[in-house]
């Protein structure tokens, strides 16, 4: 069973968001879409400095059964990405609220996660799909 | 796994009655531009190397070995009769450069075949030009992108493309230039017009749409589509890869689409495992025809002729070298004249009788059938979520242990909104003992899944080769042999 951390933040489109102390939040997907999606192959990181729009693509993942794009749950800019991904894809299967997060980013508005959904109203979305 | 002929090569041994006397022969290229060191060749024998290959053609797994079921490839039989008769030396040994007055027949051949594809997508331009399906999406998109700038309509930057669609055509929308919006599919399969009514304006170029989808459903607002589209100002591009099961019936230009695509290689019989080479034409109606890629083939008073003017003064240009796959499309060609046109009408009739009756045995045999209260168009959905969730097996087991069994894997993971799905297409070529054995094996792979599910997540094991690893093979693609 796909696993679903109670202090996180979840979108509909199966991302993850943390808010981190500094400010800044930590995104990536989630068991679930890891464990849909399969084997990880290969991850397209977003850029440092870039400009995300909520929703908006921000990278991605393409797995042995499909190239998924990835977005943004929240607005914001890019100030790290996990490189580890590029040679490690892998990491989002073996720990996708880990070592497999993707991209840390400023948010315009602090409290952007917030709006998101909470874990029990997410493992209702995923266990319906 | 076989050696390659390179690993097979002794030191100085020969295929002695295949050797040429270069010596004899004078070529006049200037020695700057002659390499000085001999290519690498496998050095073997003639035995060696007719051996070599004969077992490496037993290995094939293809229509004319095995039942195919690869949904959205049509993988149906070529009759050989085809490949007869395009290798006629009249038309093998023809050279691209061959003047139109000694082509006249092989040009003949590809006019009439033109005029037949019109007919059938009920629309009045054609070009043959393109030389595989994603060249002939790419056109069909570059088209509609000079057609708006040729209005000096310059604010149309926008594709929409259903979530349902081949991945080829957001990948044709984005090389042509455009930015790609997705809208979604209802659960009844039909899009979503509430969706699509909020993404376009203005900066709509077009929709690409595949009808039936890829859901194996036809698209029953088609022509409220069509209408929404047009209003905008934008065009409907036609992806033809499912065209068989509509052929005879229903026509893409009567449902209002301004564009498309034919896969040859699909709807008309022509070989496409291994890299084809496939076959694209693009038809159009009237307003784009001055688009069309060149070179067109054209009927003059006198003669037959390969134009690139006239007409196609706006053309979006040149695809290749010469005009689409030669031989592909005279294949193409026969396949129609042998059906005639009542026979294309039962190519549409059996491959949607041959779907629907295996879907409805399939779903009877317990498997979900996403889509069962519709009716199939000539390929359905199989979904095994019941059985990951249950049984921890997934479409990929399912499809490896058919293997074992002599059965081609229908196409796994796609379309991807359907979960652990199996797309399957039987083509109107196979018969109904042929789909009956399918039913009884995909009846005992059932059975396996619930008594011996180990059975399925290690298969294939009567294959050569084994389970692969799919992600070694994606990250480190290791495709050519290299010298020790």
């Amino acid at each position: 069973m796909a696993t679903c951390p109670d202090n996180l933040f979840y979108t509909k489109s199966h991302e993850w968001v943390r808010e981190e102390k500094d400010g800044t939040v930590t995104i990536g997907v989630t068991d679930h879409a890891q464990e849909a999606m399969g084997d990880m192959v290969f991850v397209d990181l977003p850029k440092v400095g870039a400009k995300l729009k909520e929703k908006g693509e921000c990278g991605v993942l393409e797995s042995v059964k499909s190239a998924s794009d990835f977005y943004s749950p929240i607005a914001g800019e890019v100030v790290e990405v996990n490189e580890k991904l590029s040679s490690s894809p892998d990491l989002v299967n073996k720990e996708p609220y880990d070592k497999g997060w993707i991209a840390r980013i400023k948010p315009d508005n602090k409290d952007a996660a917030k709006k998101l959904l909470s874990a029990d109203a997410y493992t209702k979305i995923a266990d319906e799909a | 796994m076989s050696e390659a002929i390179f690993e097979l090569s002794q030191t100085g041994r020969k295929a002695n009655t295949q050797i040429i006397n270069l010596k004899s022969t004078k070529i006049n290229i200037n020695n700057k531009y002659l390499r000085t060191n001999k290519p690498l060749m496998p050095e073997v024998s003639e035995l060696e190397v007719i051996r070599h290959y004969t077992t490496l053609s037993q290995e094939n797994f293809s229509v004319d070995t095995n039942f195919y079921p690869l949904g959205s490839c049509t993988m149906k039989y070529n009759p050989h009769c085809l490949h007869t008769l395009a290798s006629l030396p009249e038309f093998l040994n023809r050279h691209p450069y061959a003047l139109p007055e000694n082509s006249q027949g092989f040009l003949q051949c590809m006019h009439e075949m033109q005029t037949m594809l019109k007919e059938i997508v009920g629309m009045p331009g054609m070009s043959l030009a393109p030389m595989a399906g994603a060249q002939g999406e790419f056109a069909g998109v570059s088209m509609i992108r000079a057609y708006h700038l040729s209005r000096k309509d310059t604010k149309r930057t926008e594709i929409i493309v259903p979530d349902a669609a081949h991945g080829t055509n957001p990948a044709s929308a984005t090389m042509a230039g455009f930015n790609v919006v997705e809208v979604k599919t209802k659960p009844d399969g039909d899009v979503d017009l509430k969706e699509l009514k909020k993404k376009i304006g203005p900066q709509t170029a077009g929709i690409m749409l595949t009808n039936p989808s890829t859901l194996g459903v036809f698209e029953r607002q088609i022509t409220k589509i069509s209408k929404m589209i047009h209003d905008v100002g934008g065009l409907l591009y036609y992806d033809g890869a499912n065209l068989n099961a509509i052929l005879g019936k229903a026509r893409p230009g009567d449902m209002g689409f301004d564009v498309l695509h034919l896969n040859l290689h699909k709807t008309f019989g022509t070989p496409h495992g291994g890299g084809g080479p496939g076959s694209g034409p693009v038809a159009c109606c009237k307003k784009l025809i001055p688009f069309l890629p060149i070179p067109v083939i054209k009927k003059s008073a006198k003669q037959y002729i390969i134009s690139s003017t006239g007409d196609h003064h706006k053309t979006i240009g040149h695809l290749s070298a010469f005009c689409g796959n030669a031989g592909i499309m005279l294949r193409a060609y026969i396949y129609l004249r042998l059906l005639g046109a009542k026979g294309l009408d039962r190519v549409g009739e059996f491959a949607t009788l041959n779907s629907n009756y295996l879907m409805q045995k399939l779903s009877d045999a317990g498997f979900e059938v996403p889509f069962i209260e519709r009716k199939a168009s000539h390929e359905f959905i199989v979904s095994l979520r019941k059985e990951t969730k249950q049984y921890h097996i997934t479409a990929m087991d399912v499809a490896k242990r058919l293997l074992d069994y002599g059965k081609h894997a229908p196409t796994v993971y796609f379309p991807l909104l359907i979960p652990e799905c199996l797309l399957i297409e039987p083509t109107e070529t196979e018969s109904k003992q042929e789909i009956d054995k399918f039913v009884e094996v995909m009846t005992k792979i059932m059975h396996e899944i619930k008594k011996v599910p180990e059975m399925l997540r290690s298969a294939p094991h009567a294959t050569k080769l084994r389970r692969l690893d799919t992600v070694k093979a994606a990250k480190e693609p290791n495709l050519v042999w290299k010298k020790q």
